[in-house]
């Protein structure tokens, strides 16, 4: 966190000032490391082995905040008969389609649970689109982004469920979890993670001993987290741990997911991906939501606030077509874009070399570097008929026909590129007002500093003159399908500058009432179409048509909440679920960690923050049977929007690759997975694609492991550093870290060159031999991982080959992002030149699949099962 | 003013009021302002490099990898005005050698081979993790220096010129404008902070972003440092607050703490900008027990007809190592 959030990590120093510890897990020891109390290095990749094993811990010693987990989560509820663990299955939960590499999640129902389609209508991908070639797109599909799709709330699940309050039945979630757990001991985490029983348990210890009435805990991590096959069920075991320490919904809490960069939460929350529309509604499919009746069916029934997704739906139609959107059109549902399958980034990429996308806009980002499996990322900008790219600088995406490392190879031919590349320069953060959303929810305005030089323009000026060039092409069509756009509501008032003015953009996400005046909170929307909101769960910030994002009253003035600072959806809530932030008969758990909690003299939840409730709903609520919407949560249920107001230590729906979580090795390992014969994550989707070929694992010829990461000094691809003098001169070169033992193991001096070579690719790195770079033991054997730094490329004041160009394309299949690690080898001297390299690489993996084969040949025994060997 | 008119001033020992001695008027002048940098709470981020550069206009300052673990502009210099230091050091350090070369703290050579040996009888084991609390851990120490802004300034002492001067604030300023590039104060300061830019010859250090004060504002390295490791403020304030830091951390079994620069007594009459550091100073690249290099000029001045020759032959800016 220090390493890649400095600015974020002055109040964890601030906390440690206070006396809070500070525990880092982490494969490499970072700056973060340095300030800790205690730093864990483990095994990239072997998350779940060491979560799971505290989870294990908690229960095992009867060490969970017991009355939170009756009450609050769903660890009461029965899970149906035909349930099947992994326990049962060597790795495996039950309704696993080996044919297809897909789960179907009907038998992991909570009992009595209707058998509707659990994961609902709000599933937006039921794919049966084009089939993209591989796998892992038409039939992973239909389990595509359910979590995203889900947002805030869960999927919809009945909430008529059976519950044990004993927590004893055989089938209640509290025992499969306990049993599911249960072999993830501190021995286990030596054998998997290469962390010594000791330290798991000083870990283990301090975690628990600071959860409780009088304590909180919290969880931060960084995209680390997420960038595995397995990234999902990485965060859902952070999840079940702090659910069972009673650590969400509390202050000092919580799971803090630090986002890769500035509003990264801002562009999920108003997205720019592919499966939701703003405010975490669902893209509608193309075959299933023909009308808005059935895009708002699978949840206009359910508890809790997503009941009332129609209305949140209807005002997002009328924010986009105005006068246009009727009751009598549907509200212009039909204008909506379709899904028609996976059209995630890497499936994209994927459908750019096979001629499939001809067009692309690259906005701020710069996959050329960036993006894993750097080739297959330039072979798709190579293939296509056009690119727009917008950035700040020349980045490696506009010039990879001219000097990419295909170039260089032969690969690729300047001459025979039929991209055509139009290169618009753009204004950074400081040259144009906007919003940040971070990643505590919150909104926080700048405003504009300077302005952009040359023909640098903001995004905003951009696509609203492209929009109104746009249109007026079009203007007097009379095609059907130049409607959406001509009906759009596109008319911002212009700034001094000359710029549409965001202060009005946010007040039109913000959404108006019947009077035109800006609403002050998302229960005020209409399903009528009498209100238009251009994001529901923004609705509020632009309260009392003021800018309520803009507030700056500083933290001296006002208590430790800071509700006056910016704004933080929903309405101004600081932290999510506050709810159980008090206990079921409503006062607070300790005086020490009060926070909200309901006052019997005015009957209505008070508190430091926003009540995360219906505020006049008494604990001791009981909704009557057959009650729908918000009307249907009971006095205790703090988590309102899962339809059946608990928190899921098992989810019984909306996760494609099993309701709880289990450790499998990344796609790559030079070890076999200790905890089940199922080596890989099963639901996994490997991108077929020549360009993605997939090390065996326990390979010879692959023997370490690597995973790439940050330095502090430099930005993401380096688009926004390595160009500035006074960044790139704090590090001025790629390099790779390793272990002393590693180096003396493959002779590698200390700032001498390294080769790194996978599969896909070899690059070239200077050594920084240091003991942060730890050698793990796992059992009998060491494992060695090399460090790198992802940053670099080649333009730019410093230079070096991108580690991304090593990293395989195997997606975790909620939400498709890629697993960061893999296997290699490293050898000292730099890399082959040319076709040279080509035939290296060639030649390495020749090696690994002769060797994998005859490994094969001698061991049908082969300790995996359905899919793991694809 | 010239080094003759400098020997009316104090040369050593304890000082309480640095801006009246060099001429201010007492009671007129502000508080002596400078910085308390507690290396404790650093996180390495150089943002006090970056901000330093950005305010005042400094050029970068090459572009070296230099294997130095995530040092890379390796000391203070003429472009180089706030210097973040990285050591790597073993938790037991008779069992791991670390293998920085180049840089100053005795025993750090790297080996012949420039690669890290193990250690003598030490086995995989001392870097391995996953089997017994034996394994070895190393400790990443990083720390903001800066120019001290010392009490008794022997680079003011010599500067011919009167470019560098004594400001209201307590701190010392060189003045570009007037500078001749004789460098001179180069060797003279104990610390070899101020040095000569090549490509322009004339010396540069910390201002103390002396044109921010006179504004009032907080000088930019503070001002972007996100943990407070660098604090500005009034120089007695900050040391009481050092103080209670150091107390603090005492008090917490962080027996390895101690201040550094803070001591009004010691061979420079104490620091302007001073340091809670987590190890001896010589860890940091910091001499142990620094002395103003002009403390007998008075009389040298007596016997040498040109002090300067002599200056340059008591300096002990070597001790950081050379600068590429
Ligand atoms: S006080 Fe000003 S000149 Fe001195 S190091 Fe800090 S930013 Fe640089
Ligand atoms: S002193 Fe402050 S700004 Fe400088 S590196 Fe340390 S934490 Fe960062």
């Amino acid at each position: 966190m220090a390493e890649a959030h400095p600015v974020g990590f002055q109040w964890v120093m601030e906390a440690k000032r206070r006396g809070a510890k500070i525990i880092h897990v982490d494969p490499r020891f970072t700056r973060t490391s340095a300030v800790a109390d205690l730093h864990v290095p483990i095994r990239a990749g072997s998350d779940i082995a060491f979560l799971g094993a505290l989870v294990n811990y908690v229960l095992s010693n009867d060490l969970d905040f017991r009355e939170y987990v009756t009450e609050y989560t769903n660890a009461a509820s029965i899970i149906g008969e035909e349930f099947r663990d992994t326990e049962d299955l060597d790795g495996l939960f039950s309704g696993f389609d080996p044919e297809k590499g897909v789960y179907d999640g009907e038998s992991w129902q909570y009992e009595g649970a209707p058998q509707s389609p659990a994961a609902g209508q709000r599933d937006p991908a039921q794919a049966t689109g084009p089939q993209l070639g591989d796998r892992g797109s038409d039939e992973h599909g239909h389990g595509a982004a359910r979590a995203e799709a889900a947002g805030s709330g869960g999927p919809s699940v009945s909430n008529t469920a059976e519950r044990d309050r004993t927590l004893q039945h055989p089938r209640c979630v509290f025992q499969i979890l306990k049993r599911h757990f249960a072999r993830y001991t501190p021995e286990m985490v030596q054998q998997a993670c290469g962390i010594s029983p000791e330290q798991f348990l000083e870990v283990a210890e301090a975690l628990t001993s600071n959860s409780g009435r009088e304590r909180t805990s919290a969880i931060c991590y960084a995209v680390g987290w997420t960038h595995h096959s397995v990234g999902s069920q990485i965060i859902r075991t952070a999840s079940i741990l702090q659910l069972l320490l009673g650590n969400i919904g509390r202050p000092g809490g919580g799971i803090m997911a630090l986002r890769g960069h500035a509003s990264i939460q801002g562009s999920t929350d108003i997205p720019t991906l592919f499966n939701i529309l703003p405010g975490y509604l669902p893209m509608p499919h193309a075959s299933e939501h023909l009308d808005l009746d059935s895009y708002v069916a699978g949840d206009a029934g359910s508890q809790g606030f997503w009941g009332n997704m129609r209305a949140y739906a209807v005002s997002l139609l009328k924010s986009y077509w105005g006068d246009a959107a009727t009751a009598e059109n549907d509200f212009c549902f039909d204008y909506l874009p379709r899904l028609t399958g996976d059209h995630s980034t890497y499936h994209t990429v994927k459908g750019q070399i096979e001629g499939r996308c001809k067009g692309y806009f690259l906005v701020g980002e710069n996959p050329a570097v960036g993006s894993s499996n750097g080739k297959m990322q330039r072979l798709g900008l190579a293939s296509l008929d056009w690119l727009v790219v917008r950035d700040l600088q020349m980045i490696e995406s506009a010039t990879f026909w001219k000097d990419g490392p295909e170039i260089e190879t032969g690969e690729l031919v300047t001459e025979d590129i039929g991209t055509e590349i139009f290169f618009m320069p753009a204004a950074t953060h400081i040259e144009k007002a906007g919003s940040f959303t971070q990643t505590q929810r919150m909104l926080q305005w700048r405003d504009k500093a300077v302005d952009p030089p040359g023909d640098a323009r903001s995004d905003l000026d951009f696509y609203y003159d492209l929009g109104n060039r746009i249109r007026k092409r079009l203007a007097g069509s009379s095609d059907e399908m130049d409607r959406p756009l001509l009906d759009m509501t596109w008319d911002y008032p212009l700034t001094e500058d000359g710029e549409p003015d965001g202060h009005a953009v946010l007040r039109e996400i913000n959404g108006t009432g019947p009077d035109g005046r800006a609403l002050s909170g998302y229960t005020e929307l209409k399903d009528d179409g009498s209100t238009a909101c251009g994001c529901w769960i923004y609705c509020g910030v632009y309260a009392d048509e003021v800018n309520q994002a803009r507030r700056r009253k500083p933290h001296w003035e006002q208590d430790y909440v800071a509700s006056e600072w910016g704004w933080v959806w929903p309405a101004n809530r600081r932290i999510l679920y506050n709810r159980a932030s008090a206990a079921p008969d409503g006062t607070p758990w300790s005086e020490r960690k009060k926070y909200v909690w309901w006052d019997a003299d005015q009957q209505k939840w008070v508190g430091s923050d926003v009540p995360d409730f219906i505020v006049d709903r008494p604990p001791d609520f009981e909704p009557e049977d057959g009650a729908r919407g918000p009307d249907a949560i009971s006095g205790v249920d703090p988590f309102i929007m899962q339809t059946d107001g608990k928190g899921w230590l098992f989810a019984p729906a909306g996760v494609a690759d099993g309701p709880m979580p289990a450790h499998y090795e990344p796609p790559e390992s030079p070890v076999h997975n200790p905890l089940y014969g199922q080596q890989n994550n099963p639901a996994r989707q490997h991108v077929e694609q020549a360009a993605n070929p997939i090390n065996p694992s326990y390979s010879e010829v692959f023997p370490y492991v690597f995973t790439s990461y940050r330095l502090t000094e430099h930005h993401t691809a380096g688009g926004m550093s390595r160009t500035l003098p006074y960044l790139s001169e704090l590090q001025p070169g790629f390099f790779c870290e390793v272990s002393p033992r590693l180096a003396r193991e493959r002779g590698l001096e200390h700032m001498g060159w390294a080769t790194i070579v996978t599969g896909r690719s070899a690059i070239e790195a200077r050594v920084l031999v240091t003991d942060r770079m730890r050698s793990l033991r796992l059992g009998d054997r060491f494992v060695e991982q090399v460090g790198l730094p992802y940053h670099w490329g080649g333009n730019g004041l410093t230079t070096g080959d991108s580690p991304n160009d090593l990293v395989n394309l195997t997606l975790d299949p909620n939400v498709y992002i890629q697993d960061k690690v893999g296997t290699c080898d490293i050898r000292p001297g730099r890399r082959p030149r040319g076709e040279r390299l080509t035939s290296y690489v060639e030649d390495y993996r020749r090696r690994a699949d002769d060797a994998a084969s005859a490994d094969a040949v001698d061991a049908a025994d082969a300790p995996t099962s359905g899919r793991a060997d694809r | 003013m010239s080094l003759r008119e400098s020997l009316a001033r104090s040369l050593h020992g304890r000082l309480d009021d640095v801006q009246g001695d060099a001429g201010y008027e007492s009671g007129e002048h502000p508080p002596r302002m400078g910085f308390f940098t507690d290396t404790s709470v650093c996180i390495g981020c150089k943002a006090c490099e970056v901000a330093c550069k950005e305010w005042n206009a400094v050029p970068d300052d090459g572009y070296v990898l230099t294997g130095m673990s995530y040092d890379n502009t390796q000391a203070l210099g003429a472009s180089t005005w706030r210097h973040v230091a990285f050591v790597e050091k073993p938790l037991h350090p008779t069992t791991t050698d670390l293998g920085l070369p180049g840089m100053g703290p005795p025993g750090w050579d790297t080996h012949e081979s420039g690669l890290p040996q193990a250690a003598p009888g030490g086995d995989d084991q001392a870097t391995a993790s996953g089997g017994a609390s034996d394994d070895a851990g190393v400790r990443w120490l990083m720390s903001s220096d800066v120019c001290k802004h010392c009490t008794h300034a022997a680079c003011l002492d010599v500067c011919p010129t009167g470019s560098l001067f004594r400001t209201e604030f307590g701190t010392v300023v060189v003045q570009p404008d007037i500078c001749n590039g004789c460098g001179y104060c180069v060797p003279a300061c104990p610390y070899g902070v101020i040095d000569l830019r090549k490509e322009d010859g004339r010396a540069f250090k910390c201002t103390l972003c002396y044109d921010r004060l006179k504004d009032g504002e907080t000088p930019a390295c503070a001002k972007a440092c996100p943990t407070e490791s660098i604090q500005f403020g009034e120089v007695s304030e900050l040391r009481q607050r050092a103080d209670l830091r150091l107390a603090e951390l005492h008090e917490k079994g962080v027996d390895v703490a101690r201040l550094y620069g803070r001591d009004p007594e010691d061979g420079v009459g104490g620091d302007g900008a001073f340091f809670l550091l987590l190890d001896e100073p010589e860890v940091y690249g910091l001499p142990p027990d620094p002395v103003v290099t002009t403390r007998d000029i008075g009389s040298i001045w007596k016997h040498v007809g040109a002090a300067a020759g002599v200056l340059v032959a008591m300096g002990v800016a070597s001790f950081v190592g050379g600068r590429r």
